[in-house]
């Protein structure tokens, strides 16, 4: 279990690891906080010809609020992220998510750009920046390009990226006053790849769904919108019909992916359970506030 | 304690026997100081990469190799059929002990044929292991698939491929044991309970993998071999025979071992091919496998379907039990302890706490394209345990019975003994009444019933399991180590000798992989002798150094390694007091070691010390007598003299919480009361069962070896194969009843796997017990979410 030979470049500056980017195309690989990429290189599922380490690289990291956004580098680390006070306040959500991301050892080198970059479909942060409708800012040696969350998740580790482009910052609108935000995971063990997971962003008046966001990962081969569910609470009074009329909608809005955790049919069943859970949580924290 | 076994002098008040003392290694593993196989590192070594097999099974039509020997820093590359010419032959794993039993010859790597995903085929040896790994990418293996048998329930159908056509069938054994009449206590019976359960594969996953570095010395024949293993002697005797190398040249040393569980008692063919490369280029060699290998190499287990029967009456009491077990192999028995011993020890041990005089037990092993089984950590035990505590749960609930009380009504009575199990195994000196009790304090029974209860009313179901057992232990030579005919000793022994300084060298032959059997016998040797700790230095781990025995493995290190130190010690003790006795003109009987002096009995002041004796007894002996010819050493064998086994016996609770949404099972509380005899170390014990039941619980709720159809091994890393991990596990309370075993005078027995065995068992009868009252019951292990809410009738 050793890597193959690949050349190694640590890029000095962000207009250099552009440039080897765009030189390299799909040669080319950045490596990050590299806990995914680093497994696959030994186990030789990957193969790239160079990787440009931009971990020396500066003006990548740092999570700063500027007005109502959340801006986050790329290369900030997840434990950046779980211990900011400004994630705490402003994207609970995202706070909460961070409980459920590996272990300390993987959130110590991990970062948030490259999990949203890789687009693993069991990953945390991609369902959270869909949920809250973020924007993803890509860049090139040819300039920089925003991608709303909902336009870059295009499949099982597929994004609108392109190869020669580096994705540098997110920006998360802040979570308004009277939001309230779930997220709910279920793993065999803390921190495995989840079965199924919800992201869910909701506001709530007296007891109805004004606005809500359910966004689904684990059982999917992307984060997915359940638009279906979404449809079926908002605007009604919470309860036990709402409860089963979303969980029947949920049958057109996912496609479980049948996997060595369980079938199709469980990962369905679990999506359902996670829907009334998150959407009780929702209303029970609505009323707490 | 057994009231009849009379005060030793390992009974003194302070004594080392019976005291907590942290392992010797603790302070060296902890601080990063570990000397483990790959941490040594001689000059010019080389590294073994190999090239395996991507197919379950495939003939192999072309190997080429010119590229790879090309490639730079590439020292040797070596196919089967070259590795196996220069083996004595290939081996097979059948013991005369298991009647019937046929396997095909194995060569160490594949020659014309690749029967299981990851069999070896070509081995290249260079510079570095990345270097390795690269020319072997450059191999090119031309195969033709054949047809692979995956599924062990049609494999002895008419119409199935067969493995190995030389064996005309995939039968590896097939076994029937009956005692009494059990058609007649079924039919005679109020309440029969049949049903069926079935057990994934599992594998050993120790922390530190399989190591081996191989030295050859051409000038004086000389092959060492540093390993991580269980059994020096073992693979000393394995190795020479398979590569020619006269025994006495060979030297094997385990060093530090990274955790074993059962995966280190083993030979592998990668491991030999290792080896013979380090010959050929008379240049040590290295092999780790890496996680990937351990998967598709190590030995896997536990592979079984058992259809199981009870027969009981009204009033409780269990009449008869029968089974049938069919045992999943893989493509070979494994060499040299075979692939059937798992099913041959679910015959022996199913039912085998309670009373009933009828029993049948079957079994069929069958050949598989998968990894080769063969021991991992309590063999067969979880499996065996699991059924007959789920019938007894079942028959319980079918009486109307509390599952504690019908277990009471059943049990062998603590002063039944010595007696013989239904499956006609000798039982002496347990305490099933006592472990049950015990339980029922500890557990606060009553109370927890109505917790649970309380719980129920809303709508949280939780469920409480109890599962008895018996655990074989030390196996003796009477049964299937010795009598079956491998080259492994079922006897173990103990060297002791006085130094100069006074001093205490132990050199034994059961190993240490990481438990604290150094620190055991270290314990024993001081108590015995009457030395401090800090003047005991145990040897074990080398065969030129160590007195030839059989290692650690099946829970024998304290009760069979433990027995030869303290008799060792015993020996010697004799000596030093007989010299004593002329130096200071007393009666030795008269006189006694404390602290590392001689004193009169009863008193503390030193007469002599030990220190002395032994200046006197190696540099100035002219001071002694000539009849005074003494070695100041002492060696001592031991070894079960009739018993197949010493069996131990105990009793799990578990208490669980079951989703019945989610199929997720919360693990609260688990306690394990058993009775492994004397306790030597305490902690060390409490961590065995601890550790063990961690092992079961791996196997009952996450770990599974998942084959496609094609006999693709779909899970082969950390990620997919989910071990348990400290975050899930329920606090595990701990309890020893010691009833002394009466075949040694230590009487200590053995207490490695006693937690692994009933652990799946327990926690399986506690997730039905909690979700009884949905008409849910799980027979299938891994118990995952999906196995719960099929159970539920939810997905």
């Amino acid at each position: 279990m050793k890597a193959p030979k690949f050349n190694y470049i640590k890029a000095e500056t962000r207009q250099q690891a552009l440039e080897l980017l765009d030189q390299l195309g799909e040669e080319g690989r950045i490596l990050a906080g590299g806990q995914s990429l680093m497994p696959t290189l030994n186990m030789r599922l990957s193969q790239p010809g160079t990787l440009i380490d931009i971990n020396k690289v500066s003006g990548l990291g740092g999570i700063t609020l500027e007005g109502n956004v959340v801006r986050i580098g790329a290369m900030t680390r997840h434990v950046e992220v779980a211990n900011s006070p400004i994630i705490a306040e402003h994207l609970p959500l995202i706070a909460e998510a961070m409980q459920h991301v590996a272990h300390h050892a993987v959130r110590n080198r991990g970062t948030i750009g490259g999990s949203i970059a890789l687009a693993d479909p069991a990953a945390e942060m991609p369902a959270c920046v869909l949920a809250l409708g973020a924007t993803l800012v890509v860049e090139s040696v040819k300039g920089r390009r925003e991608i709303a969350a909902e336009d870059y998740f295009k499949g099982l580790y597929e994004t609108a990226r392109e190869a020669n482009e580096l994705l540098v910052e997110i920006l998360i609108p802040v979570e308004k006053l009277g939001d309230v935000s779930v997220f709910l995971e279920l793993a065999q063990r803390h921190g495995d790849f989840a079965m199924a997971g919800l992201a869910c962003v909701a506001r709530v008046s007296n007891k109805t769904f004004e606005d809500l966001r359910l966004v689904y990962f684990g059982s999917e081969d992307k984060p997915t919108l359940g638009t279906g569910a979404i449809a079926a609470v908002v605007g009604r009074t919470w309860s036990a019909d709402c409860k089963e009329a979303a969980a029947n909608a949920l049958a057109n809005d996912l496609d479980p992916m049948t996997n060595l955790q369980g079938s199709a049919a469980m990962k369905l069943h679990l999506q359902k359970v996670l829907t009334g859970r998150a959407l009780d949580a929702a209303i029970e924290r609505a009323g707490a506030a | 304690m057994n009231k009849e076994t009379p005060l030793t002098l390992l009974d003194k008040p302070n004594s080392y026997v019976g005291r907590t003392l942290s392992r010797d290694s603790a302070k060296r593993a902890v601080a990063g100081r570990g000397r483990y196989t790959d941490d040594i590192m001689p000059a010019r070594t080389l590294h073994a990469a190999f090239v395996r097999s991507p197919y379950g099974h495939a003939k192999i039509l072309s190997i080429d190799v010119e590229a790879a020997k090309q490639q730079q820093g590439v020292a040797l590359v070596m196919t089967g059929a070259e590795l196996a010419e220069m083996c004595t032959g290939p081996w097979v794993g059948t013991l005369v002990c298991f009647d019937g039993m046929k396997s095909e010859p194995q060569h160490p790597m594949a020659v014309d044929r690749a029967c299981w995903q990851g069999e070896p085929v070509v081995m290249v040896v260079a510079n570095s292991r990345a270097e390795a790994e690269d020319a072997a990418e450059l191999v090119t293996v031309g195969y033709e698939e054949l047809p692979v048998v995956i599924d062990k329930e049609t494999a002895l159908d008419k119409d199935s491929p067969v493995i190995h056509p030389n064996l005309g069938d995939n039968l590896a054994f097939e076994k029937t044991i009956e005692t009494g009449d059990v058609e007649k206590a079924v039919s005679e019976a109020d309440i029969v309970i049949e049903d069926t359960f079935t057990f994934g594969r599992h594998t050993a996953v120790s922390l530190e993998p399989r190591a081996l570095l191989a030295e050859y010395d051409p000038g004086t024949e000389r092959l060492t071999i540093h390993t991580s293993s269980q059994c020096p002697h073992m693979i000393q005797a394995v190795f020479a025979r398979t590569l020619g190398v006269p025994e006495h040249n060979v030297r094997i040393v385990a060093p530090d071992v990274g955790g074993s569980f059962g995966l280190k008692i083993h030979t592998f063919g990668d491991e030999i091919a290792a080896t013979a490369a380090a010959i050929k280029l008379a240049r040590p060699v290295k092999f780790i496998a890496d996680r990937l290998e351990s998967f598709a190499t190590d030995i896997h287990a536990r592979e079984n379907r058992v259809k199981g029967r009870i027969a009981v009456t009204k009033e409780g009491i269990i009449t008869s039990v029968d089974i049938d077990v069919r045992s999943g192999a893989g493509a070979y028995s494994q060499y040299p302890r075979t692939s059937v011993f798992e099913a041959n020890q679910i015959l022996n041990i199913t039912g085998g706490p309670y009373a009933h005089e009828n029993y049948r037990a079957s079994t069929q092993v069958v050949y598989l394209n998968k990894v080769p089984t063969s021991q991992y950590r309590a063999v067969g035990h979880p499996i065996g345990n699991t059924v007959g505590e789920s019938l007894v749960d079942q028959a319980a609930a079918a009486c109307g019975i509390d599952p504690m009380e019908f277990r009471r009504r059943n049990v062998m009575r603590d002063d039944s003994y010595p007696r013989v199990s239904a499956a006609g195994i000798e039982m002496r000196d347990l305490s099933h009444q006592k472990c049950l009790e015990t339980l029922v304090e500890r557990m606060g029974y009553d109370a927890l019933l109505e917790e649970q209860a309380e719980y129920r009313k809303k709508g949280i179901q939780r469920g409480i399991g109890i599962a008895a057992f018996i655990k074989g232990t030390a196996p003796g030579p009477a049964g299937y180590y010795g009598a079956g005919g491998a080259p492994i000793s079922s006897q173990d022994s103990c060297t002791i000798k006085l130094e100069p300084s006074g001093g205490v060298i132990c050199m034994v032959g059961v190993t240490d992989q990481g438990q604290g059997v150094d620190t055991v016998m270290g314990q024993i040797a001081a108590a015995t002798l009457g030395v401090p700790m800090e003047s005991v230095r145990v040897i074990e781990g080398d065969t030129d150094a160590v007195p030839y025995g059989g290692g650690t493995y099946a829970s024998r290190a304290t009760a069979i390694g433990g027995e030869a130190t303290y008799q060792a010690a015993m020996l010697l003790r004799a000596e030093i007091l007989e010299i004593a006795g002329v130096l200071l003109q007393a009666e030795p009987d008269t006189l006694d070691i404390l602290d590392g002096h001689v004193v009169d009995k009863g008193d503390t002041a030193s007469r002599i010390s030990l220190a002395e004796i032994g200046r006197i007894g190696h540099f100035q002996v002219a001071e002694l007598p000539n009849h005074i010819q003494h070695t100041l050493s002492a060696t001592y064998r031991f070894r079960l003299k009739d018993a197949l086994y010493i069996f131990t016996n105990g009793i799990q609770g578990a208490y669980v919480e079951v989703d019945t949404d989610t199929g997720f099972i919360k693990l609260l509380n688990h306690w394990v009361i058993e009775d492994c005899g004397r306790v030597i170390n305490p902690q060390l014990a409490d961590e065995q069962v601890r550790g063990g039941c961690v092992q079961g619980l791996g196997g009952a709720l996450y770990e599974e070896c998942v084959y496609d159809s094609a006999g693709q091994l779909q899970n082969a890393t950390l990620a997919d194969y989910l071990v348990p991990m400290a975050g899930e596990m329920p606090d595990i309370e701990v309890a020893h009843i010691q009833t002394h075993t009466g075949v040694s005078e230590l009487g200590a027995k053995g207490v490695g796997e006693s937690g692994t065995g009933a652990a799946p068992a327990v926690v399986m009868n506690a997730v039905n017990d909690a979700i009884r009252p949905f008409g849910g019951k799980v027979t299938a292990q891994p118990m995952s979410p999906e196995t719960i809410l099929k159970a539920l009738g939810k997905v």
